[in-house]
C-alpha cells in the first residue's frame, strides 16, 4: 500500500478583524513585495492561534507546518479541541481554501463531507436534488444513475422521492443526504462531524456504513469528531492537532489517552463547580428555553474529583425559570471520557419551580458501581415522557468531570486495573452461591 | 521503483494556482453538474407560479409597451424605419440576454459562498452555468420577437430573410462572452472589497442608454457625444443583432473587430483573475 495524502509543511494564515479601507493598505503592500519578488511580509509574522489570549498581531496560524502522510486504505481520525485547526486542516485537504504555505499531494479522488447535503434546493423533488447534490459532490450522471435505487433505498424515502425537499422533515432531509454521499465512488473520503444528525438508528447505519467504507472498499477515511467513542470504533489512527500544529500522531488509542490529557490540561476537568454559560448547550437547539442551568457543583470532600467506588457522588444543581411550571423531571447522565453513554436516571416528575427563583437541586448517586475511569455529568431538565409526548427545557452536556479512583471512601486502595474493553460498570449487588 | 510510484501524484494542492492552469479536463469531468445547474436555475424559479416560464414573454412584452410609450411616442425617437414594436423588442431581447449575464456572474463568489465552502468542483461551472441558462430564457424571448416579426410582417412591415440570419448564434456568443468575462471579473474582484457590486447594481441600467438599444446608430450621426456609444464594445453587436434581423441600420466590421477583441480579453482576463481568487476568495468573502 502506497501514501495517499502526503501533507508537506502546510500552513495556513488568517487575517483577523474587519475588511475595510484598513485592509487595503495591507494589501497594496504585499502586492508591492510580490512585484518586486520579494516574499510577503506578512508571512513571517502572525501568532499560534490561541483563541482565549488576546495577541498583538493581526495575523495568527491556523495551522503551522503540519507534517504527515496516510497511507492508502487507512481510517483516520482527526482530533483537537475547538480551534486547534481542524476545520482549516479539512477545507485545504478538500479544496475549499488554498493553504498560505506548503503543499498537499494527493493519490486518488478525494470526496468531502464537510456538511451533508450541499447544494440541496429546497423546491426541487428528493430525485432531482439526489442529481444535483451527487453532481456537486463530483459524481457522474451515470455513477448516480447506477446507485439511485440503492441511494432511495438507504434514505428509506421512496414514498417522498418526487415530493420537494422543503416538504420533507428534518431527519428525512439529512436521510437522503447522507445516503448520496455514502454512495461516493471515490478513492479518498473526508468526513466532518455530520454525523451528530438523525435519530439515533440512522446514526448506527451511517458509522456501519462509513466502517463498510474504510474496511470492506479500502478507502481512505478521514475522519473529525469530538465523540472519541465513534472515533475509536472507525479509525485506526489518529492525529491531534493542538494551537494549529500536530502535538501527536499514531495509533487510535494512545490518540485518545493523550487527547484526554489535554482535557485535563486545560483545567476542565478538575473543577468542583461549574457555572453554565452556552457552551455546555451545543447540542441544544430548541428555542423554548424556559428553564436555565446555571451551574453545577460537586460536593464530595475530594481532590480532583477522585472518587471511590464505595462513595456516594453528591451533587448540587442551581436553576431557574422564566415562568411557574410544574412537575418537572430532571435527568442525570453519566458518560465516560472518552463519550461512551454510561446510564441516565430520570427523576420523577415532582420538581416545581417558580418564575425568576432560583432553585437548588441536590443529586445524590447512592451505590453507582462505577468501574474506575474517568467520567463526566450530563443534565436536562423537561416535562413528559416518550409516549405522551416530551419537551426538553436545557440540556447541559460534558459538565462535571469526575474519576473512579479508590476501592475505598478513606481513598488510600487505589483500584489497580480496569481494562476498557470490560465497560464502565462494576457490578457490585451479584450474589453467587455454589452448592 | 518504489519511490517513481510514490511521486505520481494525481493531485498536488498549492498555495495558489499556476497563471495559465486553466483546468479544463477538471471543468468538462463537472459538465453533468453544469447542466444540472441550468436545470435547477429554470426548475427552480417558477415553481409555485401559475404562469410559469411565461413570464420570461410577459416582462419583456411590458418593456416593450412601456418603451413604445416613452421613447416612441413622447420623445419620438426614430427606429430606422423599422416596426417600432420590434426594434424595441430586439434591442431588449439581446441587451437583456447581456445583462443577465453579466449580473448573473458577477454574484459568483458572494451568492454560492455557502456552496463554495464546503464542497470543491471547478468554480467556473457556476458562471458558466448561469450563461447557458440565460440562453435558454434568451431563446424564450427570441421565440416572442420572431411572433412579433411575423405579425408585422402582414402589417406593413414585410420581413427581408437574408443570409445574415446565420450570424446570430455567433452575436449572441460574443454577447455572452462579454458579459462572462466582465461578470467573472467583478465576481473576483468584489470577493473581497464589495464596492463593485453596488456600482454594477445601477451601472447596467446606465449602460443601456451608452447602447443602441432604444434608438438606432444612424440616429447619432454628426452628434458631439458619438464617441461615448463608439467606445462601448457592446454598440456594435446591438446594433449588429438589428440589423441581421431587419436588414437595416449600420455595422463598421472595424467597429465589430473591436468588440470580438474586447471579448476575447474579457474573457481570457476575467478566467485568469477567477481562477486565482478561487484558491483564497473562502477566506475574505
Amino acid at each position: 500500500m502506497g501514501v495517499a495524502i502526503k501533507v508537506e509543511n502546510l500552513s495556513k494564515q488568517y487575517r483577523l478583524g474587519k475588511i475595510g479601507t484598513g485592509s487595503i493598505a495591507h494589501d497594496l503592500n504585499k502586492w508591492w513585495h510580490t512585484v518586486r519578488g520579494k516574499e510577503n511580509p506578512y508571512l513571517k509574522i502572525g501568532e499560534t492561534n490561541d483563541r482565549s489570549t488576546k495577541g498583538n498581531s493581526d495575523y495568527v496560524w491556523s495551522l503551522k507546518d503540519i507534517n504527515f502522510e496516510i497511507e492508502q486504505g487507512d481510517a483516520v481520525g482527526i482530533i483537537g479541541r475547538n480551534g486547534a485547526g481542524k476545520s482549516t486542516l479539512l477545507k485545504i485537504l478538500s479544496r475549499v481554501t488554498g493553504p498560505s504555505t506548503g503543499s498537499v499531494k494527493v493519490k486518488g479522488r478525494i470526496a468531502s463531507l464537510l456538511e451533508v447535503g450541499t447544494g440541496f434546493h429546497p423546491e426541487l423533488s428528493g430525485r432531482e436534488n439526489i442529481f444535483l447534490n451527487g453532481a456537486i459532490l463530483g459524481m457522474r450522471k451515470a455513477e448516480i444513475k447506477k446507485h439511485f435505487d440503492t441511494i432511495v433505498d438507504f434514505a428509506g424515502v421512496e414514498r417522498y422521492i418526487d415530493t420537494p425537499v422543503k416538504r420533507y422533515s428534518s431527519g428525512m432531509y439529512v436521510r437522503l443526504a447522507f445516503a448520496v454521499a455514502a454512495h461516493l465512488e471515490s478513492e479518498i473520503l473526508i468526513v466532518d462531524e455530520v454525523l451528530a444528525v438523525g435519530d439515533a438508528e440512522f446514526q448506527k447505519k451511517c458509522l456501519g456504513k462509513m466502517n463498510d467504507v474504510s474496511k470492506g472498499e479500502g478507502r481512505t477515511v478521514l475522519f473529525v469528531s469530538h465523540n472519541m467513542a465513534s472515533i475509536r470504533n472507525l479509525c485506526s489512527s489518529g492525529i491531534i492537532l493542538q494551537n494549529g500544529m500536530v502535538r501527536y500522531s499514531g495509533n487510535i488509542e494512545n490518540c485518545i489517552e493523550d487527547y484526554t490529557k489535554l482535557d485535563i490540561e486545560n483545567g476542565d476537568y478538575n473543577k468542583k463547580h461549574v457555572i453554565i454559560d452556552d457552551s455546555y448547550r451545543r447540542f441544544f437547539a430548541s428555542h423554548e428555553r424556559n428553564i436555565d442551568f446555571l451551574s453545577v457543583e460537586i460536593l464530595n470532600k475530594s481532590l480532583n474529583n477522585a472518587l471511590a467506588t464505595n462513595e456516594d457522588i453528591i451533587l448540587e444543581i442551581k436553576i431557574k425559570s422564566v415562568k411557574d411550571i410544574d412537575g418537572c423531571r430532571i435527568a442525570v447522565g453519566v458518560n465516560n471520557i472518552n463519550d461512551t453513554p454510561c446510564g441516565v436516571h430520570f427523576s420523577e416528575q415532582n420538581i416545581e419551580v417558580k418564575a425568576n427563583e432560583v432553585q437548588k437541586l441536590k443529586v445524590i448517586f447512592k451505590d453507582h458501581q462505577l468501574a474506575k475511569g474517568k467520567y463526566y455529568f450530563d443534565f436536562s431538565i423537561g416535562k413528559g415522557n416518550q409516549i405522551e409526548g416530551f419537551k426538553d427545557f436545557d440540556i447541559i452536556h460534558k459538565t462535571i468531570f469526575f474519576e473512579i479512583a479508590y476501592s475505598d471512601i478513606e481513598s488510600k486502595q487505589m483500584i489497580p486495573i480496569w481494562h476498557s474493553s470490560w465497560g464502565n460498570i462494576n457490578f457490585q449487588n451479584i450474589e453467587i452461591t455454589q452448592n | 521503483m518504489k519511490v517513481q510510484a510514490q511521486e505520481e501524484w494525481d493531485l498536488e494542492i498549492q498555495p495558489k494556482n499556476k497563471l495559465f492552469d486553466l483546468q479544463l479536463k477538471e471543468v468538462w469531468h463537472y459538465r453533468d453538474l453544469m447542466w444540472l445547474f441550468v436545470k435547477r436555475d429554470f426548475v427552480a424559479q417558477f415553481k409555485q407560479t401559475i404562469l410559469g416560464p411565461l413570464w420570461h414573454v410577459i416582462q419583456p412584452a411590458l418593456t416593450t409597451m412601456m418603451f413604445l410609450l416613452v421613447f416612441g411616442k413622447i420623445a419620438r425617437i426614430p427606429t430606422d424605419g423599422i416596426a417600432p414594436a420590434a426594434f424595441y423588442m430586439a434591442g431588449l431581447t439581446i441587451w437583456n440576454y447581456f445583462a443577465a449575464c453579466l449580473t448573473g456572474t458577477s454574484g459568483t463568489f458572494t451568492a454560492n459562498a455557502s456552496i463554495f465552502g464546503k464542497v470543491y468542483f471547478p468554480r467556473i461551472v457556476m458562471p458558466l452555468s448561469v450563461v447557458i441558462s440565460n440562453m435558454v430564457k434568451f431563446a424564450i424571448q427570441f421565440a416572442l420577437l420572431i411572433i412579433v416579426m411575423v405579425y408585422y410582417h402582414f402589417n406593413g412591415y414585410p420581413i427581408q430573410l437574408s443570409a445574415n440570419l446565420l450570424f446570430i448564434p455567433f452575436i449572441v456568443l460574443l454577447m455572452a462572452g462579454i458579459g462572462l468575462g466582465l461578470g467573472i471579473i467583478i465576481s473576483s474582484v468584489t470577493t473581497k472589497y464589495r464596492d463593485f457590486a453596488v456600482l454594477l447594481s445601477f451601472a447596467v441600467q446606465l449602460l443601456m442608454y451608452a447602447t443602441p438599444v432604444i434608438y438606432p446608430l444612424s440616429y447619432l450621426q454628426g452628434k458631439s457625444f458619438r464617441w461615448l456609444v463608439d467606445i462601448n464594445p457592446l454598440s456594435p453587436v446591438v446594433e449588429s443583432f438589428k440589423y441581421v434581423l431587419f436588414s437595416k441600420g449600420y455595422v463598421d466590421p472595424l467597429h465589430m473587430l473591436y468588440s470580438i477583441i474586447f471579448m476575447l480579453l474579457s474573457v481570457g482576463i476575467g478566467y485568469i483573475i477567477f481562477n486565482r481568487v478561487e484558491k483564497s476568495f473562502m477566506d475574505t468573502v
